[in-house]
């Protein structure tokens, strides 16, 4: 499909005057393209001694790698977890709305359903390139059902199962498919997670523990089946105890693996997480953090009350509370958001903030080849941002696929 | 010579730059007439290259019709070695203006033939119509380019063995590690060098003084290969006050008199933004 002669007569575009983020540093580097991919421009030079055939000035932006959101529910009024007539059309115009937040690739995530619904919508949702039509679908995060009771959160009970009977065939007889599949939360301490663990990781997908009351003990032993992620950090687990930490402890155990990174992901809204145990979990382990929004349909709703389904919600700025009460029912924080929120709490430089919600989701998902970078070969998936952050566009394969509006004199 | 001592090595690489832009201005290139220029690698250029690519991106100077040829580049370094003389060349200077890529010429240290490939670098210098300018250096032991101590006078490109002076100066480059540091290279002759019309040598630091001296004060010697170049009509040292601490108080204070004539070279300074005709001939005395 790609490379041959024809490749080497496509047109060169050269974004200039912008600064990249590449190897954790801001350089002042300009971004060669090719294909949708991103060039060596040394390569280009000496072997064939060609030059950039247009060139796009940045304006003096930061050039990032393209968000990657790993937990996302549903916004502007689509829920995933719901079997729908059309659910491909909801999947579709999230997509398109997130390329706003500079979000270039995500994970749909469903939670925890009665299996009729995994069969129906899971083979609506699949693998897809990003590009003008919205941002790319990496694979789907299924969140639950096999979790703990104790921590299900707003999990609905009836649909909790278990796997002690049949382990992985029971796995798969509840979703049906797992061709689509690329993260699983589960708890650690249900009976014959271990198998289960093994054979998910076997195929490839990405096991992460969550809602969940397992001890350090059970967590350690389920990385060192396989589980690589930790749903939302701290919300829906035990809470970090002196003498046993806790699935918290995997951020510093000296258990897991050598050349193994356990990833977190963390909702930096400035709500659901309080900023000085963001401020602990970074410093314990910055190299792990992963930015999600693990947004609810009410995103980019704007304020006012919203019928959701079965629920009512109230929006007020960046909360999102059951109609008439204080319970929070999600987040509703846009990624972008999200990363100017862990910058500000975590006073930690421009290249972590972007790193978190770029390089290290592609690295969990073990695509750091191609996504949440600007290394030669990668995809020309990466955003325009100002000093604050704020996304000024948003390119998919080298293409501008949205660009902030321009105030009209 | 002209021996032009400016005060220290930012100033004596502008003077260098401002010179090499007059040199390519009042030249007048074109589609059908090249400049072409001989070009170093190093620390010492690193100021110069930066200030002519200062003088690209204020439009003062355009290098759409510039041939470059480089001295040298080691054997058997991949050429994305991030020290290659490629890389070096890539990162500082050639992406920053507008050359075409066509128009640069470096030796490949990875040919299949070294030979064949040093007699087709002389092949591409003459086609080119000959170097305009050369700019090079000198190293502590006076060589220029990889022309080592013992190094025939007449000599082509060619391939060379690195003396250990020059290997213990570049370890630096190889994070201090002598096992890394590449032992042969290919490198244009001091005959090669000699035949341009003109030459430039940019000697900068006290390091290099007792070079300078044994290249200007003392004898033509194969020893000190940079001190064949008394023995050619056009040739230019420019220097900071550190790299003359070597030399004779007399032979300072008569070129440091000269600087009132030499100073004409570059002032005025001219810009390809401005439509007046420079004169075809620069000062000269």
């Amino acid at each position: 499909m790609r490379g041959g002669q024809d490749s080497v007569r496509a047109p060169v575009l050269r974004f200039t005057n912008c600064r990249l983020l590449r190897a954790g540093k801001l350089l002042r580097e300009d971004l060669w393209v090719r294909e949708g991919r991103i060039l060596d421009p040394e390569k280009l030079f000496f072997d064939e001694q060609r030059l950039a055939d247009q060139q796009r000035d940045c304006g003096g932006c930061i050039l990032a790698p393209g968000f990657i959101d790993v937990q996302i529910n549903g916004g502007f009024g689509v829920d995933f977890s719901q079997a729908t007539e059309d659910v491909g059309s909801g999947v579709a115009l999230v997509a398109q709305k997130i390329l706003a937040h500079g979000v270039t690739s995500f994970c749909p995530t469903l939670v925890t359903s009665p299996p009729e619904v995994y069969h129906k919508v899971l083979p609506h949702i699949p693998v897809k390139r990003g590009g003008p039509h919205g941002a790319g679908v990496l694979g789907v995060h299924l969140e639950g059902p096999f979790i703990s009771q104790q921590k299900r959160g707003a999990h609905p009970e009836a649909h909790l199962r278990s796997f002690e009977a049949n382990a992985f065939k029971d796995v798969l007889a509840t979703y049906g498919c797992l061709d689509n599949v690329c993260i699983l939360t589960l708890a650690p301490e249900l009976d014959r997670s271990h198998e289960v663990i093994r054979e998910l990781t076997a195929l490839g997908i990405r096991v992460s523990l969550g809602h969940s009351v397992a001890d350090l003990q059970m967590a350690e032993k389920a990385v060192q089946s396989g589980a690589t992620f930790i749903t939302h950090l701290f919300n829906a687990m035990l809470p970090f105890h002196h003498r046993d930490p806790g699935i918290v402890g995997l951020l510093t155990s000296d258990q897991v693996p050598a050349g193994r990174c356990v990833f977190y992901g963390m909702i930096a809204d400035g709500i659901h997480t309080n900023p000085a145990a963001l401020r602990i979990a970074h410093r314990a382990h910055p190299q792990g953090l992963v930015l999600v929004t693990d947004a609810i349909p009410a995103l980019g709703l704007g304020n006012g009350r919203h019928t959701l389904g079965q629920q009512v919600v109230e929006v007020d700025e960046l909360s999102a509370y059951v109609a008439g009460t204080t319970t929070l029912c999600g987040s509703i924080a846009p990624m972008d958001v999200c990363v100017r929120n862990f910058l500000e709490a975590t006073g930690c430089s421009l290249e972590s903030a972007l790193e978190a919600a770029s390089l290290h989701p592609a690295q969990l998902l073990g695509l750091e080849e191609c996504k949440g970078t600007l290394d030669f070969g990668a995809d020309a998936d990466f955003v325009l941002l100002d000093d604050a952050l704020h996304v000024q566009a948003t390119y998919i394969s080298g293409e501008l696929v949205w660009q902030a509006e321009v105030a009209r004199p | 010579m002209k021996l032009i001592i400016l005060d220290h090595y930012l100033e004596a690489s502008e003077w260098a730059a401002k010179y090499i832009r007059n040199r390519i201005i009042q030249f007048n290139p074109g589609p059908d007439k090249y400049f072409t220029l001989g070009l170093p690698t190093g620390s010492t250029p690193l100021a110069c290259y930066k200030k002519l690519i200062e003088y690209y991106n204020n439009g003062d100077l355009s290098f759409k019709y510039v041939k470059t040829f480089n001295m040298d580049e080691y054997v058997g370094l991949p050429r994305d070695h991030p020290e290659s003389y490629h890389s070096f060349m890539w990162n500082n200077f050639f992406k920053h203006i507008d050359i075409d890529p066509g128009n640069t010429h470096i030796l490949d240290g990875n040919a299949a033939d070294l030979q064949a490939e040093c007699d087709a670098f002389e092949e591409k210098i003459k086609d080119a119509g000959g170097i305009e300018l050369f700019v090079g250096g000198i190293g502590p032991d006076g060589h220029i380019a990889f022309n080592e101590p013992g190094s025939s006078l007449v000599s082509r490109t060619r391939v060379k063995t690195l003396a250990m002076d020059t290997i213990l100066a570049n370890a630096r480059f190889f994070h201090g590690d002598l096992s890394k540091v590449p032992t042969m290279a290919l490198t244009v002759g001091v005959g090669t060098v000699m035949e341009a019309r003109e030459v430039m040598i940019l000697i900068t630091g006290a390091h290099k003084a007792f070079a300078l001296y044994k290249a200007i004060e003392e004898g033509v010697s194969h020893m000190w290969t940079v001190s064949a170049f008394q023995q050619h009509p056009r040739t230019i040292f420019v220097c900071d006050e550190d790299a003359t601490l070597e030399l004779k108080v007399k032979t300072v204070k008569y070129f440091k008199g000269l600087m009132l004539v030499h100073s004409k070279l570059v002032d005025p300074l001219y810009s390809m933004k401005e439509k007046i005709e420079p004169p075809k001939k620069p000062y000269s005395d």
